[in-house]
């Protein structure tokens, strides 16, 4: 039942923070408890999956093709891993955000429950083993973040909640409709029976299915023709809410990508769309970010941008694309959560999220300029860090498979350098230059920019702390990429899923 | 593999199109009325995944040997898909309520900034450029001006 817990454990902290919701200190209790113990059992199963194969749970009893399952292989309880740290880090953040805000005592009646229910909803979709149930935790997912995103409403926050609620709508009704086409053409929503009976169809409707997996993730994961909903509607939310949404959301979307392709639709040879959707997004991500002046839309639009680099390694056939993506999910979970606190320390300081208005910040807050400094550099990809681990892991699996993929690698070395030149040009504006006075709080009242004066402590220790997790991972990249090569290795060998999920039977 | 009747497959059809009709539409009471006739075409369809219609539900193995039965799955599934559509639509309606609170309409808006970033990239040198910019988004776009002036001084 160890897989069920990460599900379950935030579910019922959830119910227990809004029974104790006059007292402030009980919900923080639990909300970090409980994302700590999660951490914990995820720490367990990626240790079990990563010694023993898959750690299947049987919901109700009900063996796999009938019952729903819940399975940890390599990548969900590394995904999970890492999410969940990344999630207790900006609890943290947000717990002393509103400490700092609005006092010791005041009890959120709303936030803590609806964390933890999108903490459960992003723990289901890694551990699902069953497309319906993937469709469940969308939803939980999807409608904890509509109320995370519209909390404390001003007029712009409705306006970009409007539009993040409406295109999450419209590709959860298109995944509806995608399950119920798979389930009539194959009578089956199991994601492991799912990858012996597609296998039977016609080429011309496993076609039709792959692609409508692909809108109705690429919407979820944000990729370029169907990204707009995103730079538009995540700045407008609080910094805390924001990291997590940037963070988690769209990555799990590159999750359900990744494990529908390579158990479902395995194609054999590079995905030409996939390599032209991948270039496409890199490329109008970045060129996005640099026409930008507000920071949280730069950063938005990089996280479009690098949604491009994990489609690369998607289009890669092969076992080392698969282990490159997941390891560039690990690296940019962390690494996009972190910008994101961080600009909201900034936008603290300064009162204004435009870079034109900010300056000199390097002379006046230089703690801030080191949390800043490390994950840009990072996720530009110079060397010592993990983005370059990551990076040199999808190039290289890149390189090894056809013309095609090469000239796309060659794009993805184009965006990382275009990359830099974001992050470099935010750090002039920002950092260097002449000290200016902090602009003061124009609207006291939203907890979007407040003024200058009140940041705790905790706040930078969780940012540092995030960045401590992105120096990690790239110190231990050896062991960490042995560990993603695994698991590529085991998604595109399909056998130890499917036999772990349908029995031995199954893993011919 | 399941097929479905001509009438139910104009039906889907139908709800499809009239949904997406509708969520294409600037009001947010548009768009929810979208969301709802499009969730009812998807259920539908999910619905219709469990075989033709009229078959005997399953009794306690009575049936045994006799017509086939309908499959209980898809009908699970549509009730599970039936209650997720409808918090989804009591949230919108909140959403639309708040909007209109706040705002004073229920226009689904544009973005300003995306608007102000297009227009920056005039041939004009950078100087004039903060001047322009403040014209712009007051005089361009009147219907939303709500979203960049401070409508929420109006809740106190």
């Amino acid at each position: 039942m160890l897989p069920a817990l990460p599900v379950l454990l935030p579910l019922l902290g959830a119910g227990a923070t809004v029974v104790v919701g006059r007292w402030a200190w009980a919900q923080r209790v639990i909300g970090v408890t409980v994302l700590a113990a999660v951490s914990v059992v995820a720490a367990v199963l990626l240790v079990m999956a990563d010694r023993g194969g898959p750690v299947v749970a049987e919901i109700g009893g009900w063996a796999a093709p009938v019952g729903i399952v819940l399975v940890a292989d390599r990548l969900s309880a590394l995904l999970l891993l890492i999410s969940t740290v990344v999630t207790l880090a900006v609890l943290v953040y947000a717990i002393d955000q509103r400490i700092a805000d609005y006092g010791r005592r005041t009890a959120s009646t709303t936030f803590h429950p609806i964390f933890l229910v999108l903490s459960a909803g992003v723990s289901l979709a890694y551990l699902t083993g069953d497309l319906f149930s993937l469709f469940v935790a969308f939803e939980i997912m999807l409608a904890a973040s509509y109320v995370l995103i519209t909390r404390r409403t001003d007029a712009r926050r409705i306006r970009s909640g409007m539009t993040y609620v409406i295109i999450s709508l419209t590709s959860s009704l298109l995944f509806l409709t995608t399950v119920a086409l798979v389930y009539a053409a194959t009578g089956t929503v199991n994601l492991a029976d799912l990858a012996e009976r597609v296998a039977a169809l016609p080429t011309g409707l496993q076609t039709v299915l792959a692609l409508l997996v692909l809108v109705t993730f690429g919407i979820k994961a944000a990729i370029v023709p169907l990204h707009f909903w995103l730079p538009d509607s995540y700045p407008n939310a609080p910094a805390p809410v924001t990291a997590l949404f940037a963070g988690l959301l769209t990555k799990v979307g590159i999750y359900a990508l990744l494990r529908t392709r390579t158990l479902i639709f395995p194609e054999g040879h590079p995905s030409v769309l996939l390599l032209v959707l991948a270039s496409v997004t890199m490329i109008v991500g970045v060129l996005g970010a640099l026409a930008q002046n507000d920071l949280n839309r730069i950063l938005s639009f990089l996280l479009v941008s690098h949604i491009g680099f994990m489609i690369f390694g998607l289009a890669v056939t092969d076992a080392a694309g698969a282990g490159g993506t997941a390891l560039y999910v690990v690296h940019h979970i962390t690494v996009q959560a972190t910008l994101f606190l961080v600009s909201g320390l900034i936008t603290r300081r300064t009162g204004t999220v435009s870079i034109d208005a900010m300056g000199g910040l390097a002379k006046r807050a230089p703690l801030l300029a080191v949390l800043f400094a490390i994950p840009a550099l990072t996720l530009a990809g110079v060397p010592p860090t993990s983005g370059f681990v990551a990076k040199l892991a999808l190039l290289q699996a890149g390189a090894g498979d056809g013309v095609a993929t090469s000239v796309v690698a060659g794009i993805v070395i184009l965006a990382s350098l275009l990359t830099l030149y974001a992050v470099v040009r935010v750090w002039v504006r920002v950092f260097w230059g002449e000290p200016r006075e902090p602009l003061p709080d124009n609207d006291p009242d939203d907890d979007l920019v407040v003024g200058t004066a009140r940041t705790a402590t905790p706040m930078y220790v969780a940012t540092a702390a995030l960045v401590a997790v992105s120096l990690t991972i790239a110190a231990a990249a050896g062991p960490l990429s042995a560990v993603t090569t695994r698991a590529g290795d085991d998604l595109v060998a399909r056998t130890p899923y499917l036999g772990a999920v349908l029995g031995q039977e199954g893993a011919r | 593999m399941t097929t479905v009747s001509l009438a139910m497959a104009v039906v889907v059809a139908a709800l499809y199109a009239v949904g997406f009709y509708l969520l294409l539409q600037r009001s947010l009471m548009r768009v929810l009325l979208g969301v709802v006739v499009l969730g009812h075409g998807a259920n539908l369809l999910l619905q219709l995944t469990g075989g033709p219609p009229a078959r005997p539900p399953i009794l306690g193995g009575s049936a045994e040997g006799s017509a086939p039965l309908a499959d209980p799955l898809p009908q699970a599934l549509a009730l599970t898909a039936v209650v997720i559509t409808f918090a989804m639509t009591t949230y919108l309606l909140a959403l639309g309520y708040r909007s209109w609170v706040l705002v004073g309409h229920d226009e689904v808006q544009d973005d300003l900034e995306d608007r102000r970033i297009a227009r920056r990239r005039t041939p004009t040198a950078s100087m004039g450029e903060e001047a322009d910019e403040q014209g712009d988004e007051v005089g361009v776009d009147p219907g939303s001006a709500a979203a960049s002036g401070d409508p929420v001084g109006d809740r106190s």
